[in-house]
């Protein structure tokens, strides 16, 4: 496995036309490799959701590349990248995005039955991941009976569920305390990180820093800044 | 498939208003449409009864009629005419009036006498009382036990009546398999009877019942009628005339189609409302489902999963609750008009299919518009 997880090279994106052009990405460049939780912060309307939107698979930059574990994931037709997201890279939504009709075990489940895999094993699965992040037991609970953040820790065990390479968490303390914030980030580093992942989260959130490999700063859709931390 | 299907199960059922308020809709627009179809098949049916009853497999008749109890009489030389024409191989008169009898308790009511051919009884009732021959007897009548049977009293054998100052005597009591339309109890008796107990005008052939010697047959029996004058039709033909002159001719037909195209609106409206916010409060979801790795044609699969459920299951209900329903009215009227067949079973059906593919192509549209980006923007 190449130490490069992802790598963008002279990404623009811009929306509307004429007048409405709106920019929110200025030739970005950036490498992160695996093993390293990156994080990317700035102020509102700066770009990092473009730019982790984009990383992601989700939204097609108007120029530039991005390779993720060597694929370039922009000359890939609909179906593949939605088959190359569904294994290679974990989302953890700010709002968390769980399904209310669903139990905490059924949502945890999907990555899995999205990838065809029998429905009991998957929920089986699903109970063992609850277990990881702490929620054993919850399996049978619907999402609302859960904490904000036994919410977040139910996101991460679908995201993780999966075990994909890269894992991409937008705003993960935005709807939580700073205590829960704190202790999801450091469950994150802790458990989740490993040589072989690399994690990337947008956040404004500065009480987490601590826990990042590096921070990129964004303004105005350009990386203006660098800050390197211990892994 | 199976595991995503699942999962759209789940997702529809487990949001039980919603689901419960598709499933209503569905099955009241359905339950509408059979019924209201059901109840003009069933007056259709009823109002060919006599031809249904008689049974003969073809009708010679004026050309003008257009329903059994509208005939024109015919003079006697067209039984001769059709008994010597090529291919016939027994043909009979047939007498169909109406008469006014009056009931032992001094009251009046209104029959519909059936002269049967005096020499073979073509077109006998099945009896349930009573011996076939006693309607030779003199005054012989027999009446058929349908739900206008208590409008004569309640007869047994022997009872009497008179029908234009003569004398009526019950002498059997018969079945049919399609009670009438109108509300009318039915006489049977012989065709000479009939004619000469009801003032007639100068023709008292109401029409010439052919059996052909082969099905083949049937076509050169037509012409030579045809040529004659007349007008030979089969018994399923008589019966489509019949059906047409309703629909066509009488307001029956378009309050029908007015019904039948409110409950598909009002069950549309209801089902596709209804499953457009359902899909609009899970907008995000299926948002949250294409980010993570769902192929649009997933996402298809699995609107139009929870859409094709949701309507056969309302279909099922809806027509389990039709059957029910005229099951029941059939228990208390034995003659209640309404029939179910796979003609409005059918139609109900592939109306329940229109408005499962518009409420899924709204659904379908408003999905695939959803950009992921849209779930990270929040």
């Amino acid at each position: 496995m190449p130490n490069v997880a992802i790598s963008a090279k002279g990404l623009s994106k811009w929306f509307g036309e004429g007048e409405a052009k709106t920019v929110a990405l200025r030739d970005v460049n950036l490498e992160a490799m695996f093993g390293e939780m990156v994080y990317i912060i700035g102020p509102s309307g700066s770009g990092k959701t473009t730019l982790l939107s984009v990383l992601s698979g989700i939204l097609k930059p108007n120029s530039g590349t991005v390779s993720v574990e060597g694929v370039d994931i922009w000359k890939l037709d609909a179906d593949k990248l939605a088959e190359f997201r569904l294994n290679k890279i974990g989302f953890v939504f700010q709002d968390f995005h769980l399904f209310p009709r669903l139990n905490t075990g059924e949502n945890v489940a999907i990555p899995l039955i999205l990838r065809k895999k029998d429905w009991n094993e998957s929920i089986q699965e699903a109970a063992k991941y609850l277990d990881i992040v702490g929620l054993k037991g919850r399996a049978d609970l619907p999402p609302v009976k859960l904490s904000g953040g036994e919410q977040q820790r139910v996101a991460i065990a679908r995201a993780m569920i999966g075990q994909p390479d890269i894992l991409i968490m937008d705003e993960p303390t935005a709807s939580l305390d700073g205590d829960t914030g704190q202790s999801i980030v450091r469950f994150v580093k802790e458990k989740i990180l490993n040589s072989s992942r690399c994690i990337v989260v947008v956040t404004h959130d500065d009480r987490i820093n601590e826990f990042a490999s590096r921070i990129l700063k964004m303004e105005d859709g350009r990386l203006t800044g660098i800050e390197g931390r211990a892994a | 498939m199976k595991g995503i299907l699942k999962l759209a199960y789940k997702l529809l059922v487990n949001d039980r208003a919603k689901f419960t308020a598709l499933l209503v809709g569905i099955t009241f627009a359905v339950f509408l449409m059979m019924f209201v179809t059901s109840m003009f098949i069933g007056v259709l049916n009823h109002s060919s009864s006599t031809v249904i009853n008689i049974g003969a497999s073809i009708w010679v008749m004026d050309p003008a009629v257009q329903t059994i109890s509208n005939s024109i009489g015919m003079p006697d030389y067209v039984l001769d005419a059709v008994r010597s024409m090529q291919g016939v191989k027994y043909a009979v008169p047939l007498y169909s009036g109406g008469a006014l009898v009056k009931l032992p308790d001094g009251t009046y009511q209104s029959v519909t006498v059936l002269g049967l051919d005096d020499n073979s009884l073509f077109g006998r009732p099945q009896l349930i009382q009573g011996k076939i021959e006693d309607i030779y007897a003199e005054n012989g009548f027999i009446v058929v036990d349908d739900s206008e049977f208590s409008k004569l009293e309640n007869p047994h054998i022997g009872s009497e009546f008179e029908l234009n100052d003569n004398r009526g005597v019950v002498v059997g009591i018969a079945k049919v398999s399609t009670a009438g339309l109108f509300g009318i109890p039915t006489l049977y008796t012989t065709y000479e009877r009939a004619i000469q107990y009801i003032p007639n005008p100068r023709y008292t052939i109401s029409y010439v019942l052919v059996e052909p010697k082969a099905l083949s047959d049937i076509q050169q029996i037509k012409q030579q009628v045809s040529a004659l004058g007349y007008l030979a039709v089969t018994k399923q033909e008589f019966m489509q005339r019949t059906t047409k002159f309703y629909v066509f001719e009488t307001g029956v037909g378009t309050n029908i189609l007015i019904m039948t195209v409110i409950s598909f609106i009002v069950g549309l409206s209801i089902s596709a409302q209804t499953f457009y916010t359902f899909i609009l409060e899970n907008l995000e979801r299926f948002g949250a489902l294409k980010a993570i790795g769902t192929k649009s044609s997933e996402l298809v699969g699995m609107i139009l999963f929870q859409a094709g459920f949701t309507a056969l299951t309302g279909y099922g209900l809806g027509v389990g609750l039709c059957t029910l329903l005229i099951w029941l009215a059939k228990a208390r009227l034995p003659s209640y008009a309404a029939m179910l067949t796979y003609t409005n079973l059918l139609l109900a059906f592939g109306m329940v299919l229109v408005i499962t593919a518009i409420s899924s192509y709204v659904g379908i549209r408003r999905v695939l518009q959803i950009e992921p980006f849209d779930i990270f923007r929040g």
